[in-house]
C-alpha cells in the first residue's frame, strides 16, 4: 500500500517527438484514479512510465516515499493487468500466477496460500490447471486480475484491461473491478479511452490531452464543471453541445465567450423557449429519445421522454446555470 | 472442386500413381537389389523383384563391410552420420536462437553490422568456398574429427531469420508481464521464449537432421581415416572400390540404410517437416 | 521492432558470439582468403607466389574449358528446373483436386527430399548402369543404345533426372501449398462466368500461382547450381569429357585434384557473385524481409 507521486513527469522519444509534459498528481493511498482521453493522448505512456517499461525523460516518479525512475519494473511493487491480459500461453492458470512470486523467491507454502485466496476472490478455482487458450475471454481477465492480486504489489496498474471483451461482459467485469478495488484498498491507475468506464470506476479521473492534463477532478466535479471545451465535449454521453457564440448571440454571457457549452440534457422543449431548433433526425433509446437537429448552422442534440410531443421545429430553454462558457483561443473555462 | 467430372478425376488419380511408381522406381530397384546375392548381376539385366538373400547382405554390411572397399563397417558409418546429423541440427539451432533473441530483445552498438554478418553466410555455400575453408579446418588441426565434421557447418543465417521472425510475432505485453513478474534477459529467454518457440524448434530441426545426414562434400573432403567415414560419403568410397568387381547387392544395400534414417524421419514428422520446410523459406 | 527491450550491452554479445565466431572463421575467413588467392599464382613448384592481378580471372575467360563449364552448367540448370517443376506442378494440381486422399499422396511423393543427392545419384547410375540396368534394358528394345560413360548427351541426361527427381518433393510441396492458398470462390466465380477446367487453370489459377512459381525458380535454380555436387560427385565426376562438369564441381576438381589454387580462387570468387545476385533477386522480388 502506497501512495503514488508524479512530479513534473515528461516523456520526450529520441526523434524529439513529445508524447507527455509537465504532469503533476498525487494519488492518494488506497485512491482509484482513471487516466481518460482519446487514443495519442499518451495516457498508456503515462502508465508504463509509473510501471518502469518506459524510461522517464522528465521529472519524477515517487512510489511511497521512494523515488522510482531508475528502479526496475520488478523492483517497483507493483503489478499490471495488460488489455491483451499477457497470460504465458505454455503455462497453467496456477503457474501464471505463482511465476512472480516464484521468480521472487517466496516460500511454496506462501505461493500456495496466496493462489488459493486470489482463486477465491476471484472464483478462478476450477480452471487452475487449464491453460489460458482454454479460457472464455471474461475467465482470462480473471486469471489476469489474479496474477496481480496475488503480487499483494503496493499498486495495480491497468492498461485498458476491459477492451477486448464484449459489451455485456465489460459492464459485469467493471463492476467486479470496482467492487475488488473497495476491498482490497489498493492504490490503483487505470487507463481508459471510454468516458463511460472512466467515470463509473474513478475515485478521481484525469482527463488527458495532446500529452497534458485537461482536467483533475472527481467524476461528477468534472461532468459538472468540465474545465475546458474539450474536457466538455469528451466527458459525458451525449456529449455536451458546443455552440459557437456568435450564432447565439442573445444567451447570457456570449458576448465575451468563444464557445458556449449546454448538455442535451439541460434543454427542454418549451413553446416560448429562446433557442429555436430544426429536428433533423431522432434515435429512440426505449425510455427517452435523442433530437439531433441545428440552431442556426450550428448543431445541437436533446433528450426528451419518449412518450413527450415532437415536431419539426421545436423551441428550447435551459436552465440559467447550465450554461458552461469557454474562451475564444484557448478553449479554457471562463468562470 | 468446382464440377464434378469423372473423367478428370480417374486422369487425376491415374497421374498420381503414374507419379508415385516413378518416384519410387529408383528405391524399389535399390531395393530389389540389395536383396540378392551377387551372382544374380552376372547375368545380363537386374532383377526386379526381391531375392532371399537380404537379411544375409544387410547384416553383412552393418556388422563387417566390405574390406575391400577401405571403408568400414556401415553401422560405424551410420553411427557417424547419426552423430554429425545430430551436433549438426542441435548447434545450428542453439547458435541461432541465441542470435535471434540477442537481435531481437537487446539494442547495442554495431547490431546492424553483427545482423548483416550473419546474413552474408546465406551467400557462401561451403562448395563456393571449399579450398579456402578446407585449410582453415587443416590448419586448426580439426581433420578426421567430429568437431571439423560438425562445427564448420552450423552457422546458419536461414535459422536465425526463422526464430527472430518468430520472436517479433510474440507480444510485447508478454515481455512486459515477464519484467513486471521479476524474470531477466535470460529467465525470459529459459522460461517463455524457448516453450513458446519448441514446435517451431521441432520443425526446423526435422530439417536440419535431414541436411546434416545428407551432408556429402564436407566429410568427404575432411575424414580421411575411416574411422570417421559417413554413410553419404562413404557410399562412393564403396561404389568406387567395387567397381571392378559387381558387388551392387552390398552398394544398393548400403545406400538403402543410408536413405532410411532421413525418410523415417521426414514420413513420421511429416507435419513438422512441411512447417519446417515452409518456415525456412519465409 | 520490440518495444520492449532489455538493457544489457555485454550480454547480447555474448548471446552472439559462437555465430559470430564461426561465421568469420568458417565464412568469412575463407572468403576473404579465396579474394585473396584469386589475385595470385604460385610457381610450379609451390615454393613461391606472386601477385598476378586479374590474371587468373582473364584466363578463366579464355579458358575453353571453363567457358564449356558455364554452358554446361547452363544446361544443367535450366534442365534441373524445368523438368523438376512442371512434373511437380503436375502432381499438384492433380492433388490439390483429391479430396480425402490428398494426404497419403503427399506423403508417397514427399519422401524423396530426405535422400541425399549423393544417394539419388548412385540410384539412378544404377539404374542406368549400361550392362545390367533396367533402362538401358528397356531403351535397348526400342532400339537405343545408352551410354552414360562415352555418350554426352546421355551422362548429362543422367545427372538431369537424378537431380530432378530428389528436388520433386521440394516444388510439389510448395505448388501444392500456392494452389490451396487459391479462395475457392475465385474459381467458382470462373466456373459460373463459363469458363471450363483448362481454361480456369490458364486464366486464374496459373497467374495466381505466380509467385509461388517464380519463388521456386529462383530456389531450383540456386539448388541445381549449388547443391547437385554430389550427384555429380557419385556419378560421372564431371565427365564423360567435361560434359557434365559444372561450375561447383570445376572449383572443386580444379582446387583438389588439380591442385590449381589461384584459377580455383578465381572460380570461387565468380561462384560468390552469382549467389550474391541470387540472393538479391530472391529477397528483392520474393518480398522476403530482410530488414530488422
Amino acid at each position: 500500500m502506497a501512495s503514488i507521486t508524479l512530479n513534473n513527469l515528461g516523456k520526450v522519444y529520441a526523434g524529439g517527438a513529445r508524447a507527455v509534459g509537465g504532469v503533476n498528481i498525487d494519488i492518494a493511498d488506497g485512491e482509484f484514479l482513471v487516466l481518460v482521453g482519446p487514443s495519442g493522448c499518451g495516457k498508456s505512456t503515462l502508465l508504463r512510465m509509473v510501471a518502469g517499461l518506459e524510461s522517464i525523460s522528465e521529472g519524477e516518479v515517487r512510489i511511497g516515499d521512494r523515488v522510482v525512475n531508475d528502479v526496475e519494473p520488478a523492483d517497483r511493487d507493483i503489478a499490471m493487468v495488460f488489455q491483451n491480459y499477457a497470460l504465458y500461453p505454455h503455462m497453467s492458470v496456477r503457474q501464471n500466477l505463482a511465476y512472480g512470486l516464484k521468480n521472487r523467491g517466496t516460500p511454496k507454502a506462501e505461493i500456495e496460500r496466496r493462489v488459493g485466496i486470489a482463486s477465491d476472490i476471484l472464483q478462478i478455482g476450477p480452471f487452475l490447471d487449464r491453460k489460458p487458450r482454454a479460457l472464455s475471454g471474461g475467465q482470462r481477465q480473471r486469471v489476469a486480475m489474479g496474477r496481480a492480486i496475488v503480487r499483494e504489489p503496493a499498486a495495480f496498474l491497468f492498461d485498458e484491461p476491459l477492451s477486448n471483451l464484449d459489451a455485456k461482459l465489460r459492464v459485469a467485469m467493471r463492476l467486479e473491478i470496482k467492487e475488488l478495488q473497495k476491498r482490497l484498498r489498493t492504490t490503483s491507475i487505470y487507463v481508459t479511452h471510454d468516458q463511460l468506464e472512466a467515470m463509473t470506476l474513478a475515485d478521481r479521473l484525469v482527463v488527458l490531452n495532446g500529452g497534458r492534463i485537461e482536467q483533475i477532478g472527481t467524476p461528477l466535479e468534472v461532468y459538472r464543471r468540465p474545465a475546458s471545451a474539450f474536457v466538455a465535449s469528451f466527458i459525458g454521453s451525449p456529449a455536451m453541445n458546443l455552440i459557437d457564440s456568435a450564432a447565439v448571440p442573445h444567451l447570457a454571457g456570449s458576448a465575451h465567450a468563444g464557445q458556449i457549452g449546454i448538455r442535451p440534457e439541460d434543454l427542454t422543449v418549451t413553446p416560448d423557449g429562446p433557442i429555436q431548433m430544426r429536428v433533423l433526425a431522432v434515435e429512440e433509446l426505449g425510455a427517452q429519445r435523442l433530437v439531433h437537429g441545428k440552431t442556426g448552422d450550428q448543431r445541437i442534440t436533446i433528450t426528451m421522454a419518449s412518450d413527450a410531443d415532437l415536431s419539426d421545429d421545436l423551441r428550447l430553454s435551459y436552465r440559467p446555470n447550465a450554461l458552461h462558457l469557454f474562451h475564444r483561443d484557448t478553449g479554457k473555462r471562463l468562470d | 472442386m468446382i464440377e464434378n467430372r469423372p473423367i478428370l478425376n480417374l486422369l487425376a488419380h491415374l497421374t498420381l500413381i503414374l507419379g508415385v511408381c516413378i518416384v519410387a522406381l529408383p528405391v524399389w530397384v535399390a531395393f530389389v537389389a540389395s536383396t540378392h546375392g551377387p551372382t544374380a548381376f552376372m547375368s545380363g539385366t537386374i532383377p526386379m523383384w526381391p531375392g532371399d538373400q537380404m537379411i544375409a547382405n544387410y547384416s553383412q554390411m552393418l556388422g563387417a563391410g566390405v574390406s575391400t572397399s577401405g571403408t568400414p563397417p556401415v553401422g560405424v558409418m551410420m553411427l557417424n552420420s547419426m552423430i554429425m546429423a545430430l551436433s549438426i541440427a542441435v548447434g545450428k539451432i542453439v547458435i541461432s536462437v541465441l542470435s535471434a533473441f540477442a537481435v531481437v530483445y537487446f539494442r547495442f552498438p554495431f547490431r546492424g553490422l553483427a545482423f548483416w554478418c550473419i546474413f552474408i553466410t546465406l551467400m557462401l555455400p561451403v562448395e563456393v568456398r571449399i579450398v579456402p575453408t578446407f585449410q582453415v579446418v587443416a590448419d586448426l588441426g580439426m581433420l578426421n574429427s567430429y568437431a571439423g565434421l560438425s562445427i564448420p557447418l552450423i552457422a546458419s543465417a536461414t535459422a536465425t531469420f526463422l526464430f527472430r521472425q518468430v520472436f517479433l510475432t510474440i507480444p510485447d505485453e508478454l515481455t512486459e508481464a515477464a519484467r513486471i513478474d521479476g524474470a531477466g534477459p535470460m529467465k525470459f529467454f529459459r522460461d517463455i521464449l524457448l516453450p513458446l518457440s519448441r514446435t517451431n524448434i521441432a520443425a526446423l530441426f526435422v530439417i536440419l537432421f535431414i541436411y546434416g545426414w545428407n551432408q556429402y562434400l564436407w566429410p568427404l573432403l575432411i575424414t580421411t581415416s575411416s574411422d570417421y567415414y559417413t554413410i553419404v560419403a562413404g557410399i562412393k568410397r564403396m561404389a568406387d572400390a567395387v567397381d571392378g568387381l559387381p558387388q551392387w547387392h552390398l552398394v544398393m544395400a548400403t545406400a538403402m540404410l543410408a536413405m532410411i534414417p532421413p525418410v523415417i524421419v521426414v514420413v513420421a514428422m511429416q507435419r513438422l517437416f512441411v512447417k519446417g520446410l515452409v518456415e525456412t523459406e519465409k | 521492432m520490440k518495444r520492449t527491450i532489455f538493457s544489457n550491452q555485454l550480454l547480447p554479445w555474448l548471446l552472439l558470439a559462437p555465430q559470430l565466431i564461426i561465421t568469420f572463421v568458417f565464412f568469412l575467413w575463407p572468403a576473404g582468403q579465396a579474394v585473396r588467392q584469386s589475385f595470385l599464382r604460385e610457381d610450379a613448384f609451390g615454393t613461391r607466389t606472386s601477385f598476378v592481378g586479374l590474371e587468373n580471372f582473364a584466363r578463366l575467360w579464355s579458358s575453353p574449358e571453363y567457358l564449356n563449364s558455364l554452358q554446361v552448367t547452363a544446361v544443367f540448370a535450366i534442365s534441373v528446373t524445368v523438368l523438376s517443376m512442371g512434373l511437380s506442378l503436375l502432381l499438384a494440381i492433380a492433388v490439390d483436386r483429391m479430396i480425402r486422399s490428398t494426404r497419403v499422396y503427399t506423403t508417397l511423393l514427399v519422401w524423396p527430399y530426405a535422400v541425399a543427392p549423393a544417394v539419388a545419384g548412385i540410384l539412378w547410375w544404377f539404374i542406368f548402369n549400361p550392362t545390367i540396368g533396367i533402362m538401358p534394358y528397356l531403351l535397348g528394345g526400342l532400339g537405343y543404345d545408352w551410354n552414360h560413360i562415352s555418350d554426352k548427351g546421355d551422362a548429362m541426361t543422367l545427372v538431369v533426372i537424378a537431380s530432378a527427381w530428389k528436388q520433386i518433393s521440394y516444388n510439389f510441396l510448395f505448388f501444392l501449398a500456392g494452389l490451396q492458398a487459391i479462395p475457392a470462390s475465385l474459381r467458382e466465380a470462373a466456373a459460373i462466368d463459363g469458363a471450363g477446367p483448362v481454361r480456369r487453370f490458364f486464366d486464374i489459377t496459373f497467374p495466381l500461382l505466380s509467385p509461388t512459381t517464380f519463388f521456386l525458380l529462383v530456389v531450383n535454380i540456386v539448388y541445381a547450381m549449388f547443391d547437385t555436387f554430389g550427384v555429380i560427385d557419385a556419378t560421372t565426376e564431371g565427365g564423360p569429357a567435361q560434359a557434365t562438369n559444372i561450375m561447383v564441381y570445376k572449383v572443386y576438381f580444379d582446387g583438389f585434384v588439380g591442385q590449381n589454387l589461384g584459377s580455383s580462387a578465381a572460380q570461387s570468387v565468380v561462384l560468390m557473385g552469382l549467389v550474391l545476385v541470387l540472393t538479391v533477386i530472391q529477397f528483392r522480388y520474393v518480398e522476403k524481409k530482410v530488414a530488422y
